[in-house]
């Protein structure tokens, strides 16, 4: 087998994976088609490299498609290099007319979880002390005002999170709260959805105001419910 | 807000739409209210300019543009002298002439280079006095003694410079030599403090520290050692060397590329192996100072840290693995093509090596590269159930990140390590122990960069910050100190099977040494931005607010653009520069093809003996 059979091969055997594979594993979800991209570029760029080490295995892999490019010595092969090069640049034509073209389907997006939290609110330290009578209010404050959405188990999967796209936010995942400090999920929770800045757009975020509902005391202690429930600390420097 | 500029486009403007009319009235009106001028100035004194802007391309992409290149211009005058005056030690020290050979060669880039970059930080000057009146006032107030002291270290290095340069000939025996030796020395001491004085401007910006009261001395000291001033400076330090070293390597590999005889074809063969080597050497320390600017980012404020790390900026974040990915790639192949064409036969013996370090580099950096919140459609995020895809959103965090950077840097020192044992064979009788010890620390270490890492998701962040990342770069750290000695002790003894051939790398290896550097220039065009724009809408950071219409953050592709042209540009000079610094060479060339004196072997690092086969026609 070619070099350059090889690398389709493998470029196949490649997407199979990512697309039919990866998916059905339990607990996962197919890839958005910007991270199959990107994992197929690695793949081709690794062969090229590999391929290219030696003089040997370069002249293997590159030879063949020097000569049917350049037309040297391929015979009855004239007739499908010039489909080649004039299918080619079509084809990278209208790829680029597909990419650029208005449609109207809504553009992919591109979406910070995470904006900057105003200036006000970084620094801030939960004024409640961690006591488990505080810790056990707080979690009796969640499972009233925030457990319907993201969940009696803190995973975000509460009764109306199906209503939401994008879905509540899994508490439990290590990749969210516990990346952040306390102050932030504070400014969070009593600004909303409706007091994330423009710099985060498209944030997406139907989380209620709370500031007009919930005192801050009440806020504060949510926050320790939340992590103490969802067994996460959260960010500190101390 | 002052603010003066506009006027002029309109008026530009408007004499372009109306015609002469306008343009003289405007001028009638203006002389007949000269006298008003006269009763006005005691009434009311005139308000400070506090912003200036240029048409067309505007004060803040001018800025930015000419900031960039003496920036990288900077790094590249205050690297070089650091491996210039290390070769010249080797060559001092061994008495091998090709290092001080060598030596000279960086330094008289180095000489070109030195008036460009001062050509540029004077037109920064000028340029920031004129748009930025209000900030210059302001920082002029704060960092005076600086300023007296910035400019007595550029007199002290531009003399030390002239006697290191012009003196090289004349300085070359004896006690002389010593003398020139301690020059390098000084020029690289003052170079240091050239470096980090105005970085304590740069970062106070960032990280301010504002005395209200007392001397002009004690509010200067205070600003400047502000909280991200060491991180800078040594992630700069270490930054300027490996943008040093692979930018004499793109030299070396162009200069190989249009070799007009062997003796240049070796020569600058060599010279391309030791500039990637520095970089590489560079590189593998980078990211651990990278991580420690981060962290005191992150804990001086964590505003500025989210909108770097989990904000708009995050983005940076994933083009720069791409790059140092591709860094990481190229720096590899370096020595993989080395390993093939330098030592002939040795391809098969590590084509399976290769492949397994090139698979593995190739996961870690999809690792490195996966997002944590992805760009998909609607229908691709609503069957993820978000932005974070379930599975693999593990990857997107600094868990995954630190583990898989930390492995890539394991796996491009085995790299070089089996670069350097390659074409010998040990001799020692503990040499199956030595090699069983150095792949038990090997595995080990790795196994345990990984365990942290995996561990790390299940720890609070401190714990993960503190004590998990720091332990992998102190594995990995480990391995470097412990596998090193070891290979140059078995290597003292061993014996050469195949002797190394300089001047046999085909043309790609010249064009991979070139990728590198272009690599090492975005990157540090994208971090600068990166850097300078977690500021936001400040001048210097919750002090002092940019009130111009500049005050926004640009959209990331017009933000690529500029750093597109930056990198272009200073591609474009450094080619200007080397062009005039090889230009006498040129012209005393020999013309004839015969093969000199060649380089007489690798040195203890690349293993080889000197011995050299006779020149084969290199295969491309």
């Amino acid at each position: 087998m070619g070099p350059l059979i090889k690398l389709i091969v493998l470029n196949v055997v490649v997407y199979a994976i990512l697309k039919f594979v990866v998916p059905n594993v339990p607990g996962s979800a197919p890839l958005p088609a910007s991270l199959v991209f990107l994992y197929m570029m690695l793949t081709t760029s690794g062969f090229v490299i590999f391929a290219t080490v030696s003089a040997e295995s370069k002249e293997a892999f590159w030879g063949p498609i020097q000569r049917f490019l350049t037309g040297e010595n391929i015979g009855g092969l004239q007739a499908l290099r010039y489909g080649v090069l004039i299918l080619f640049p079509l084809l990278v034509g209208w790829q680029t007319y597909n990419s650029t073209a208005v449609s109207d389907a809504p553009p992919s997006e591109n979406r910070t979880i995470h904006p900057a939290p105003p200036g006000e609110y970084t620094g801030l330290s939960n004024p409640i002390s961690k006591t488990p009578d505080a810790i056990q209010q707080g979690k009796g404050f969640y499972a009233a005002f925030c457990s319907p959405c993201h969940g009696g188990n803190f995973d975000g999967k509460g009764p109306a999170a199906r209503g939401f796209n994008p879905p509540p936010a899994n508490f439990s995942d290590p990749t969210t709260i516990a990346m952040l400090q306390e102050s932030y999920l504070f400014w969070r929770i009593k600004k909303g959805g409706v007091g994330l800045p423009i710099e985060g757009m498209p944030w997406k975020s139907a989380m209620p105001r709370w500031e007009v509902e919930l005192p801050d005391e009440w806020i504060w202690k949510i926050i320790m419910g939340e992590y103490d429930g969802a067994h996460q600390s959260p960010r500190t420097w101390e | 807000m002052r603010h003066q500029g506009g006027w002029i486009q309109r008026l530009l403007g408007s004499g372009s739409v109306h015609g002469g009319t306008l343009l003289g009235l405007v001028m009638a009106a203006g002389l007949l209210s000269l006298p008003a001028l006269a009763f006005g100035a005691d009434a009311v004194p005139p308000a400070a300019t506090e912003y200036r802007d240029i048409p067309y391309v505007g004060s803040r992409n001018m800025i930015w543009i000419v900031a960039q290149l003496h920036l990288l211009l900077a790094g590249f005058v205050l690297g070089v002298p650091i491996f210039a005056w290390l070769c010249e030690v080797v060559a001092w020290k061994t008495g091998e002439k090709r290092y001080d050979k060598l030596a000279k060669e960086f330094t008289k880039l180095l000489t070109s280079a030195y008036a460009t970059t001062a050509l540029f930080g004077g037109i920064l000057l000028f340029l920031l006095i004129s748009f930025y009146p209000k900030l210059m006032n302001y920082l002029t107030d704060i960092f005076f003694p600086s300023f007296i002291v910035y400019c007595l270290l550029f007199l002290v290095e531009t003399a030390t410079l002239y006697l290191y340069w012009y003196g090289w000939d004349a300085m070359q025996d004896g006690g002389k030599k010593t003398f020139h030796i301690f020059l390098g020395f000084m020029l690289n001491f003052f170079a240091f403090f050239i470096m980090i004085v105005p970085n304590s401007w740069a970062t106070f910006q960032a990280s301010p520290v504002v005395l209200a009261e007392g001397s002009d001395l004690a509010r200067a000291w205070a600003a400047t050692w502000n909280p991200t001033w060491w991180p800078v400076n040594i992630h700069r330090i270490i930054a300027n060397v490996v943008l040093g070293g692979y930018i004499c390597g793109a030299y070396a590999g162009i200069r190989y590329l249009s070799a007009r005889n062997t003796e240049e074809r070796d020569h600058y063969d060599w010279m391309g192996y030791v500039g990637n080597f520095i970089g590489v050497f560079g590189l593998l320390s980078l990211p651990f100072a990278g991580y420690w600017l981060m962290r005191e980012i992150y804990q001086y404020n964590q505003q500025m840290g989210i909108t770097l790390m989990g904000g708009f900026l995050s983005w940076l974040f994933i083009l720069q693995a791409m790059l140092i990915g591709v860094l990481f790639l190229g720096s590899n192949y370096y020595f993989w093509l080395g390993i093939t064409y330098r030592i002939p036969g040795s391809e098969m013996k590590y084509r399976k090596p290769m492949l397994a370090m090139l698979i593995a580099l190739l996961l870690c950096l999809g690792v490195w590269m996966t997002p944590h919140s992805l760009v998909a459609s609607m229908e691709e995020a609503r069957k993820m159930g978000g932005s974070h895809h379930p599975l693999l959103g593990v990857f997107g965090v600094m868990s995954a990140k630190m583990t898989v950077a930390n492995l890539m840097i394991l796996v491009t020192f085995m790299s070089f390590i089996m670069y350097w044992r390659a074409g010998k064979q040990e001799t020692a009788g503990w040499a199956k122990v030595a090699k069983a010890i150095m792949g038990g620390i090997l595995a080990l270490s790795a196994i345990a960069v990984i365990v942290l890492g995996v561990w790390g998701y299940f720890v609070p962040a401190l714990i993960r910050i503190n004590y998990f990342s720091t332990t992998q770069v102190l594995v990995v750290l480990g391995v470097m100190l412990t596998i090193t000695p070891l290979t140059a002790l078995l290597l003292r003894s061993a014996k050469t099977t195949t002797e190394m051939v300089w001047g046999k790398m085909p043309a790609r290896a010249g064009y991979a040494l070139v990728l590198n550097a272009v690599m090492v220039i975005l990157l540090m065009t994208l971090m600068g931005y990166a850097r300078s724009s977690s500021r936001v809408h400040w001048h210097v950071y919750g002090v002092l607010r940019d009130t111009s219409p500049y005050a926004y953050s640009p959209a990331l592709g017009s933000a690529a653009a500029i750093m597109a042209l930056n990198t272009f540009f200073f591609c474009m000079i450094v080619a200007f520069i080397f062009w005039v610094a090889t230009m006498s060479d040129k012209a005393k060339a020999p013309s004839a093809s015969t093969k000199s004196e060649l380089p007489h072997g690798m040195p203890a690092l690349a293993g080889a003996s000197s011995a050299l086969d006779e020149p084969k026609v290199p295969k491309f």
